[in-house]
């Protein structure tokens, strides 16, 4: 399963450019101007401590957090600009979330068929269908006409999924996928992220599995202090860590 | 005293019952027009529409919600008994319109409190579940989180009408033929006070009784059912 690590530049194209992004909440800047361009293709994994910013700056890559300075470049189109239909551009970008949210008042199958009918992309027969394939992936196929509060967290976070997927995104943006989940359901879904990743899927992960971390990614970034203070390859960052801080994180959580 | 309530109750059910459909036709009419201005209430409360930092919609229903709430509701039937048919000559407003127009003002305060709390209290996750899919927010209202509020409200709207129902009591004030005045009217004619007010208490208590027992069976049902 391990990836090899590639070079930047045999992948895609740009992706997503950001430049210069700056986000405050109140008195506090959490992003202090964070540079960084995700190329077709790559998988990212952002690590560092808590407060770092590393969930602000992915939430920010989606605009569910409004950022208050930088350009964020998606496909070529400046999506911080005001004139931009930023839905439109949500469409393309699936997100999982820390504590699933998945809808409690749809069934599974509900859950993923909602956003790809509602928003014109499938007919309702077409949805299903779609629906039904994905779930089969993840193992769900049988929980489709189920509600949501019948599941364990591992069936949750791996439904979420689904339902990102349906939408038939360009990138997967996952915030913490597993650290809201009992132990034993952890492996269950970093599964699907896996077998997600290996079918070529663009992803930016924030987490907090760093063997995981290591397995997948092509580059790893470590945030701190709202900038990103080091990045590499996993090697790099793992085994051969440049940045003081980091070396400090790295020994804390890896003994 | 047993036996005198036993002859008031023999002699004068009709004129009970009677005021019992008054006082429920009453709160039905009041929580029913109290829903409706309420709902627009409470979307004037959650507008987001802003000239600089001053949110004008928030503010006028804010100040409604709060001077309903901060004066008693005895005052507000005063005030409208006294000022519809001074606005309104031409209508010649009856008792009961201007009694039932003031619980109407009065029921709307609350039950927009009891939407926006229900909206409010679908977790924010699912607001952002949604809009990350690509909704944008009319269709995250209506597809997602309304769906889950209406479990929250809608007992919390039940209980507004038992309420009502005790409320209504005040327009009595005015003879307006619902129970309370059935009571003024009866124990007027008998010299009695303490037996038809015990046979008013009792109707009362049964009616509220059997409601807030009704609305905790549904509140439990709506919780079981996973939808």
């Amino acid at each position: 399963m391990n990836k090899q690590n590639t070079n930047q530049t045999e992948k895609g194209g740009e992706l997503i450019r950001v430049s210069g992004l700056k986000k405050q909440f109140g008195s506090l800047q959490v992003l202090k101007g964070v540079d960084q361009v995700i190329r077709k293709g790559e998988v990212v994994s952002v690590i560092g401590p808590s407060g770092g910013g590393k969930s602000t700056f992915l939430r920010c890559l989606n605009l569910l957090e409004t950022p208050d300075g930088g350009n964020i470049y998606f496909e070529g189109v400046d999506i911080t600009d005001k004139n931009v239909d930023i839905n439109l551009h949500r469409q393309k970008m699936g997100m999982v979330f820390q504590h699933f949210n998945v809808f409690p008042n749809m069934t599974v199958g509900e859950n993923v068929t909602m956003a790809p009918v509602l928003l014109g992309k499938k007919t309702k027969d077409q949805a299903l269908a779609m629906a039904r394939e994905l779930l089969d992936r993840v193992g769900l196929l049988d929980k489709i006409d189920t509600y949501p509060q019948k599941l364990s967290g591992g069936q949750k976070q791996r439904l979420a999924i689904v339902r990102a997927l349906a939408m038939e995104p360009d990138v997967m943006l996952f915030d913490e996928p597993t650290s809201a989940l009992d132990p034993e359901m952890v492996g269950e879904v970093l599964n699907v992220i896996r077998e997600l990743v290996s079918t070529g899927m663009t992803t930016v992960i924030v987490t907090h599995e760093m063997g995981f971390a290591r397995e997948i990614s092509d580059r790893v970034l470590f945030m701190d202090g709202g900038i990103i203070a080091e990045e590499g390859s996993p090697e790099d960052i793992f085994d051969h860590p440049k940045n003081e801080r980091t070396k400090e994180f790295l020994g804390k959580v890896l003994r | 005293m047993i036996e005198n309530i036993i002859r008031v109750w023999d002699k004068y059910w009709i004129l009970f019952i009677q005021g019992l459909g008054i006082t429920l036709m009453l709160s039905l009419v009041t929580v029913v027009a109290g829903c409706i201005l309420g709902f627009l209430i409470s979307l004037l409360r959650m507008s987001r529409l802003r000239i600089f930092h001053f949110r004008p919609l928030n503010a006028i229903a804010g100040i409604y919600v709060e001077v309903i709430r901060g004066t008693p509701i005895l005052l507000q039937l005063y005030f409208f008994y006294f000022l519809l048919p001074e606005m309104l000559p031409f209508l010649n407003p009856s008792k009961i319109v201007c009694c039932t127009f003031a619980l109407c003002l009065n029921s709307a305060a609350y039950v927009s409190e009891v939407i926006r709390a229900g909206i409010q209290a679908v977790d924010k996750g699912q607001t952002e579940a949604a809009r990350s899919l690509g909704l944008n927010q009319k269709q995250t209202m209506m597809h997602v989180v309304l769906p889950q509020a209406v479990k929250n409200i809608l007992p919390a709207l039940c209980n507004e009408f038992v309420t009502m129902i005790k409320e209504t009591s005040l327009a009595s004030t005015f003879f307006v033929g619902e129970l309370m005045t059935v009571y003024r009217t009866i124990s007027g004619a008998l010299f009695l006070t303490i037996e038809p007010l015990i046979i008013v208490g009792i109707i009362y208590f049964i009616v509220t009784f059997t409601l807030s027992k009704g609305v905790l069976f549904m509140e439990k049902k709506m919780s079981a059912s996973a939808a």
